[in-house]
């Protein structure tokens, strides 16, 4: 049968080139042995993974930060990969933070040749504001970056994600096992468009692990290690929760501007970035939405504590969550049907066919400086060295109905409202109203929404009084002075370049 | 004025400095200025260390200031309380400190 087969698919001019039946594991030779079937991804070490996946010089590394300050994966692979002799890989990590200050030495020694961040912090960034790379370092937001890999300008090759349990297929999420970080929304996405996707796993749970935020047929390989991170250090830093005065009463203002902003009604629907304040707003809004029996329908984010707690109190309906932010955020993701977990892709893509930030009312974002055009920076600070992200911000402040800019006025002599922001991020045109120690400002492009809070009795001033206040204070700082050569590029959105970061004068 | 023992003003809390002042065996005034914002405050932090430095009179001394971006007000404050500590001062001559 087969030989007459053949035949007839070498005359038939039709069925050329088609292959002939020979047996039933041709293609999947693993299915003749019971055990390699079921155990053919998991592989005994990071190296051999690496070496199945094909990675040569060159290619594309990618990583999620959902354990933030507590990630052991990215400095971990990246030095096995430097001991593995690799050179000139582009890093494409979700962003960068703290904990990361080792990639320094293997920039330094050329395994690290580019990198694509939401950003970067502490040693590592302010190595990179003096110079220390060649090509400058591409900063998106967390729905640019999706849609710079499907422009095809990202192409991520292989994709490392760890992850604190497993099965042997690799179905994966982060709310079973040990060091649980909640949401995977950054993770969802590598998963989804890597060549190769690897997982660095703590444990290996029986089969079928679900929910699966990570499928089996998105998984390459397995490996088993040690520790994939921390999740108790996630609420550190930018997402650490204040009991600073200072910090709470602008976290009482914004909720203020939420109550009397116009879109405080039933139905309505919510986002708190990280930052200090902004997460504290949450804290002033229960009594005020029980005043006025109002529930929100959904939050989004960034999903933190604050929130969880009023979800759990019945005043939000759903939580749509990219990055659980601490471990209250994570566990409610595991227990709560209505706690629902979505890509970045889905959170806050402009060219994913839906993202959810598009249907969000009001957001409450975070800034380092904000000029006099409401342009806001969240990246450089005021020595012009990188401190920060772009993260969320310049995503959701363009597809909210009002945005809401928290930062105290001053801090540490340096003045928050400027003349010029140092770099721009998001742009002034998405922006509605700051909320500072010192006063509130609302953008002159919205002025049914001062009109609203001056009703309100709210403490309203102009930018630019606010501005004066800032410079009475402190005095007029020094220019700070850049060399020509370009450290980052800072990419909008929709792949746009909208400004650029040069080198720090030493 | 001249400083006769060691002696400590502020902190090292944001917005806040630590000023140490030190003896030294000559009439000279040595100040050492460290700044979280020396590029963008460093010269007018200068300026207002050593008016104060200048109204209080003093003559001999080490000034060691390590600022947290504290403002000018803060800056006159505890520049003032290290020296007179410093300078082991117990009449205060208010009128120098305005």
């Amino acid at each position: 049968m087969n030989q007459q087969l053949q035949a007839t698919l070498a005359s038939e001019p039709g069925l050329k080139g088609l292959e002939p039946f020979s047996h039933f594991a041709q293609h999947n030779p693993y299915l003749k042995d019971p055990a390699e079937k079921a155990s053919r991804k998991v592989v005994a070490s990071l190296e051999e993974a690496i070496r199945r996946a094909g990675l040569t010089n060159g290619m594309t590394i990618s990583f999620h930060h959902a354990f933030r300050e507590g990630d052991k994966t990215i400095n971990n692979v990246v030095q096995v990969l430097a001991d593995m002799g690799f050179r000139n890989l582009t890093l494409a990590s979700s962003s960068l933070l703290n904990c990361n200050a080792p990639l320094i030495e293997h920039i330094k020694n050329g395994v690290i040749g580019k990198i694509y961040t939401s950003g970067m912090r502490g040693k590592l960034a302010e190595a990179i504001s003096n110079g220390l790379m060649e090509h400058p370092v591409q900063i998106h937001s967390h729905g640019g970056r999706v849609k710079l890999i499907q422009s095809g300008e990202l192409k991520i090759d292989v994709a490392f994600l760890g992850v604190s349990a497993c099965d042997e297929f690799g179905n994966a999420n982060g709310v079973s096992g040990k060091s649980r970080c909640g949401a995977l929304g950054y993770a969802k996405v590598d998963a989804h468009f890597a060549r190769k996707v690897v997982l660095l796993t703590e444990e290996l749970v029986e089969f079928p692990n679900t929910p699966a935020s990570i499928s089996q047929d998105q998984v390459d390989y397995i490996v088993k290690v040690d520790q994939v991170g921390d999740p108790s250090k996630i609420s550190v830093g930018a997402a650490r929760v204040t009991s600073n005065p200072r910090e709470l009463l602008i976290a009482r203002y914004a909720a203020d501007v939420i109550e009397h902003g116009g879109y405080f009604r039933d139905g309505f629907s919510l986002q708190t970035g990280s930052g200090a304040s902004s997460t504290a707003a949450t804290r002033f809004l229960e009594q005020r939405m029980r005043r006025k029996n109002i529930k929100a329908s959904f939050a989004l984010g960034g999903i933190t504590g604050g929130i969880v707690d009023l979800f759990r109190k019945g005043l939000i309906g759903t939580l749509v969550d990219t990055q659980s932010f601490d471990a209250d955020a994570a566990e409610s993701l595991r227990e709560s049907p209505r706690h629902i977990e979505i890509s970045t892709n889905e959170y806050a893509n402009p060219g994913s066919k839906a993202a959810y930030c598009d249907r969000v009312d009001v957001v409450i974002l975070s800034a380092l400086e904000i000029d006099l055009d409401f342009n806001v920076n969240v990246i450089t600070g005021s020595d012009g060295v990188m401190r920060g992200a772009s993260g969320g911000h310049c995503d959701v402040a363009a597809a909210a109905n009002l945005s809401i800019i928290v930062a105290p006025l001053i801090r540490s002599r340096i003045p928050t409202v400027v003349k010029h922001v140092t770099t721009v991020v998001t742009p002034g045109e998405c922006v509605g109203v700051l909320v500072t120690d010192h006063g509130i400002a609302v953008n002159p492009r919205r002025p049914e929404v001062a009109e609203r809070l001056k009703a309100a009795g709210l403490p309203v001033f102009s930018i630019e009084e606010l501005y004066a206040r800032c410079q009475a204070i402190t005095g007029e700082p020094a220019p700070i002075e850049f060399l020509d050569k370009i450290v980052g590029v800072i990419r909008y959105r929709d792949g746009s370049v909208i400004d650029v970061v040069r080198q720090v004068k030493p | 004025m001249k400083i006769i023992k060691e002696a400590l003003a502020g902190t090292l809390e944001s917005s806040d400095l630590l000023v140490k002042v030190t003896p030294l065996p000559e009439d000279r005034v040595d100040v050492v200025i460290q700044s979280e914002v020396m590029h963008q405050f460093g010269e007018q932090i200068r300026q207002v260390v050593l008016a104060t430095l200048q109204q209080l009179g003093l003559i001999s001394g080490q000034v060691v200031i390590e600022d947290k971006g504290a403002l000018d007000c803060a800056i006159r404050a505890r520049v003032q309380a290290a020296i007179l500590r410093g300078a082991a001062v117990d009449q205060l001559d208010w009128s120098k400190l305005s």
